[in-house]
């Protein structure tokens, strides 16, 4: 038997994020519910979110961030070979997401799977996807984070109400002569499960905040730190960390932790609310956009959330 | 050896006071962290955890919930 032939390492070439156009601000959430502005932004540090309408599913935003990446990446649709969606919101689970969304970019024949490790989704995948660019089972991979957590959440209770929104990032990852993507620290909290959970599938998604909120503030910048020393960088090196935006005190939290003192730190969440899979591709797209993370530049990656999961990695900024 | 009433308020204030920035001087046992202090309920995990590592003395978030007042808290830490 062969072994098939991999690229020494692999990068990441471009980002794309893409949210739905209505927005709900803080006031509208109170007109429903028993909240307010000052609440949820002391609380949270969310000043407005976007919502996807009935007609523009998890499916639709995934395109739209993916088109995105494969446009900024100069390759066209027919040199990818690899498709993975990070979801945990698909209204139907059957068939999967990565298969449709090739589909509608063009891309004939690819692998595609979806991966499930919630908020973890995008830092799972895209090691995924560096591994199968080494290893010579994929050239170029678009990794999609998409989520469209509306249709998951009970608007009428203000724990989650308040937090949780729609949106989709995504990057596409092809060979390198250098390693421009770190080895991932990973792993998981089964003990935990039940902190995040949706528990049927006529239920809606429910959080204990203060569980999530103690282990999120705990538990993982020793996660971010391992990362960084599994790819030899030293947080002072970083020039940006982009932590999975759950809740800006959660983020503060874990920058301060870290000691990434020269880094840009990812904020995302005022204006996107938290996305779950969405949120690090999405919130790295934007900050490359206003042009606020040097090209070349090192940025850390940590995603956390339901499972309880986690995932952490360095990259070279496209 | 135990610590005593005065020694856990002192460091209570101490981290209440790095945390919200609330004057240590304003822990005092009758108060209650959320009507009287207006502390949330993540700032008081932070204050937990901070607790844990002050007095080596682990605050799980169903006890949290119990712990209405700063005496509340110094008996949990000496019990």
């Amino acid at each position: 038997m062969r072994l098939s032939q991999g690229s020494p390492g692999a990068r990441v070439l471009a980002f794309g994020g893409y949210q739905p156009a209505d927005v709900v601000t803080n006031d509208d959430l109170a007109q429903r519910i028993e909240t307010s502005d000052e609440w949820i932004q002391s609380r949270v540090g969310i000043k407005e979110r976007r919502v996807a309408g009935p007609q523009e599913s998890e499916i639709d935003l995934a395109v739209q961030a993916g088109g995105k990446a494969l446009a900024a990446s100069g390759l066209s649709s027919s040199d990818i070979d690899l498709v993975i969606v990070a979801t945990c919101t698909l209204e139907a689970q059957i068939p999967n997401a990565a298969g449709r969304v090739a589909h509608r970019l063009g891309i004939e024949a690819p692998g595609a799977f979806d991966v499930n490790a919630a908020c973890a989704g995008f830092c799972y995948g895209l090691a995924a996807a560096n591994d199968a660019v080494r290893a010579g089972s994929a050239t170029n991979v678009l990794v999609i984070g998409t989520e469209k957590l509306s249709q998951w959440v009970d608007w009428d209770d203000r724990t989650t109400a308040v937090i949780f929104a729609d949106g989709a990032g995504a990057a596409v990852v092809g060979p390198s002569e250098t390693p421009r993507i770190g080895p991932v620290a990973w792993g998981s909290a089964g003990d935990k499960s039940e902190a995040i959970m949706v528990r049927d599938r006529n239920s809606f998604l429910q959080q204990e905040g203060q569980t999530v909120f103690r282990w999120a503030t705990t538990a993982l910048h020793p996660v971010a730190k391992a990362a960084c020393e599994r790819a030899g960088v030293d947080p002072a090196e970083l020039a940006a960390f982009i932590p999975h935006q759950a809740n800006l005190r959660i983020v503060e939290a874990i920058a301060r932790k870290l000691g990434a003192d020269n880094a840009v730190i990812a904020r995302d969440i005022v204006l996107a609310g938290n996305t779950s899979a969405a949120s690090i591709p999405l919130a790295l797209s934007r900050m490359i956009e206003r042009g606020e993370v040097p090209s070349g530049g090192l940025a850390l990656l940590l995603g956390f959330g339901a499972g309880l999961t986690y995932a952490s990695q360095v990259i070279e900024l496209p | 050896m135990a610590l005593t009433e005065q020694e856990i308020l002192a460091g209570l204030g101490k981290i209440v006071n790095e945390i919200t920035g609330i004057p240590a001087v304003e822990v005092t046992p009758e108060k209650s962290f959320v009507d009287d202090l207006d502390i949330d309920s993540l700032s008081m995990v932070e204050i937990a955890v901070a607790a844990q590592d002050e007095f080596g003395v682990e605050i799980p978030d169903d006890q949290l919930k119990h712990l209405k007042t700063v005496k509340d808290v110094i008996n949990f830490i000496q019990a």
